[in-house]
């Protein structure tokens, strides 16, 4: 294990020095101050407007409003776990740099856990950051607290460990530009299979729904997002399905524990491969 | 594991890529304490081989000891340094946080490496560029940081590959007295190299690799004494007096008053010497010339071009 630590602070210090964090922090703040000034006048127009509306539908605009941030948030955290990690295993191997390390009396698998460990922290701190920000900005301006904020961030965070352990395993077989394609085609295949699903469900088309089920098996990333919006959701929009963060079909916990297990299985396989090719 | 244990010990280590055989068979044995020289044209498996040797490249058949330890596991390299041909680095780290990282993955302690890093630091000449960044360092540097990276941990074989590649005159002269003083401490050094100048003033032994097969492994100081080819310079010689010289040399080659030989040994020079004074010749120098290595290497691994 002191190998798995040295390899994930090393991954922890490059990313530091390769002002990745500071990028992160520096647009993640930009983010948030926008987010939560465009919130802030939105919630003061809805609150100077109290005598029209009734008091309900400003819990639903204002959850409305933090599901619109998390989504960005959701997909900040994905691109996030592709982009800084696409190049971490295929990069080093390609330029050599893997060599010395390999070369050491180290075993293969703890480089690449020690590297897993580090991105898995950059990404929950990041969207620690993110998520928490929204939650945050949303709840000290409006007093709102969405449903579920901790199972709904964990869910997200499950996303992005998907999308990240697959960048390894595709950095493990193949050149870097080859895994950033597998990693965004796989994404964009169980995001659209989402659309379908839940389109097939509005029209009753039951094939439509056969082909989302299946495009999420083939990635299940985009299904965690669901699930999460609809734990985030409030029980009155989860009951009408009346906005595009709800869906009438949330992927229920077999599907959770499937994700779990694809996520295992293939960083598994990107160790296994790393183990066991030429560098 | 003892000290009696050959440094580096195969029997048949063979790669092949697809259809491509990389390393044909490789059987070597290299002895502790010995410098061995790995010589061959390019495409000849040198690289290969040493990366099988070190883990990084799995054999297709055959199997090697490093250290008594069978080779591709972690065991075997705990007293291992590795420089290798392409080297790169994690070039974000500075010069004294590179080399206490791969310390520690050697599993020294931080303490041990608070006195090793500068150590070393200041025996490849980097002291001053300690704070620096690898990104910041010249190829040479990062030759020399790389090599510092090899010694670490005070190993028992050290592998270099191309150590002298990208190296201005004085880095080279550093690496030919580091490999002396790992020699003189007893450490074995496998070293690739195509600049034969360098492999003659420090190995002990060398092997000649083509296509992936050894095709001779002899102590350097047997092959530089095997030929030695004179030059000599004389008057009124018949040709009588060149067929008797065939008596000390297989080939003769005389034009006009220089006449060439290939000797087998030494002692032979006198003796032509007085013979050639004997039969009316007017002798106006010997000159015994040591085949260079560069030409042995020609001679064994032949002179078709490297791929």
């Amino acid at each position: 294990m002191r190998t798995v630590r040295i390899i994930a602070g090393l991954t922890l210090r490059e990313a530091v020095r390769r002002k990745i964090v500071l990028a992160a922090l520096l647009m993640g703040s930009v983010f948030l101050t926008v987010y939560a000034v465009g919130f802030y006048y939105i919630n003061q127009d809805m609150t100077r407007e109290a005598g029209v509306a009734p008091l309900i539908a400003f819990k639903e605009m204002r959850n409305f409003i933090l599901m619109a941030g998390l989504y960005v948030v959701n997909f900040l955290t994905m691109g996030m776990a592709i982009l800084t990690s696409i190049d971490t295993l295929s990069g080093e191997i390609s330029s050599g740099t893997v060599q010395t390390l390999v070369a050491k009396p180290v075993r293969r698998w703890e480089i690449v856990l020690g590297k897993w460990l580090g991105f898995v922290v950059i990404l929950t701190l990041y969207l620690l950051l993110m998520g928490g920000g929204v939650i945050g900005a949303v709840l000290a301006i409006s007093g709102h607290q969405a449903p579920k904020p901790l199972l709904g961030l964990s869910l997200i965070w499950l996303n992005a460990v998907l999308v990240l352990n697959l960048s390894f395993f595709g950095g493990s077989r193949l050149s870097t530009l080859a895994n950033g394609v597998l990693a965004f085609g796989m994404y964009g295949i169980g995001f659209v299979g989402g659309w379908i699903e839940q389109v097939g469900w509005l029209a009753q088309k039951q094939a439509a729904v056969h082909v989302g089920i299946v495009s999420s098996l083939l990635f299940p990333g985009e299904a965690m997002w669901k699930r999460a919006a609809h734990e985030l959701q409030t029980p009155l929009v989860k009951a009408l399905g009346v906005s595009p963060f709800s869906f009438q079909s949330p992927p229920n916990n077999v599907m959770i524990g499937y994700a779990a297990f694809y996520a295992a299985v293939v960083l598994l396989l990107a160790v296994r491969k790393f183990g066991q090719r030429d560098l | 594991m003892n000290d009696t244990t050959p440094a580096i010990e195969t029997i048949g280590l063979r790669k092949v890529f697809g259809d491509k055989v990389a390393v044909e068979d490789l059987s070597l044995r290299v002895e502790r304490g010995e410098v061995f020289g790995f010589l061959g044209p390019n495409g000849a498996g040198k690289t290969t081989s040493v990366k099988m040797l070190l883990g990084l490249s799995a054999p297709t058949s055959g199997r090697g000891l490093l250290l008594g330890s069978p080779v591709g596991t972690a065991s075997a390299l705990r007293k291992v340094g590795f420089l290798p041909e392409h080297f790169r680095f994690h070039d974000w780290l500075k010069a004294h946080e590179f080399l206490f990282v791969h310390g520690r993955l050697y599993g020294m302690n931080g303490q041990a490496l608070k006195t090793r890093v500068p150590q070393l630091l200041d025996l490849v000449g980097l002291t001053a560029h300690s704070e620096k960044r690898l990104s910041d360092f010249s190829k040479g540097m990062l030759q020399r940081i790389g090599l510092a990276q090899a010694l670490l941990n005070e190993p028992e074989v050290v592998f270099l590959d191309e150590p002298t590649s990208g190296l201005d005159p004085l880095g080279r002269r550093l690496v030919r007295d580091i490999i002396r003083d790992l020699k003189t401490r007893g450490t074995t050094v496998f070293l690739n190299s195509h600049l034969l100048s360098e492999v003659e003033v420090t190995c002990d032994r060398v092997s000649f690799v083509k296509h992936g097969r050894v095709v001779q492994t002899s102590p350097l100081k047997s092959l530089m004494n095997g030929l030695l080819h004179v030059e000599i310079r004389a008057q009124k010689i018949t040709p009588d007096t060149i067929a008797g010289l065939r008596r000390w040399s297989p080939t003769v080659d005389a034009t006009g008053e220089r006449i060439r030989l290939e000797l087998s040994e030494e002692t032979f020079l006198p003796e032509i010497h007085r013979y050639l004074v004997q039969q009316g010749a007017d002798v106006y120098s010997v000159t015994p010339q040591r085949i260079s290595l560069e030409e042995l290497f020609v001679q064994i691994v032949g002179s078709e071009v490297g791929l």
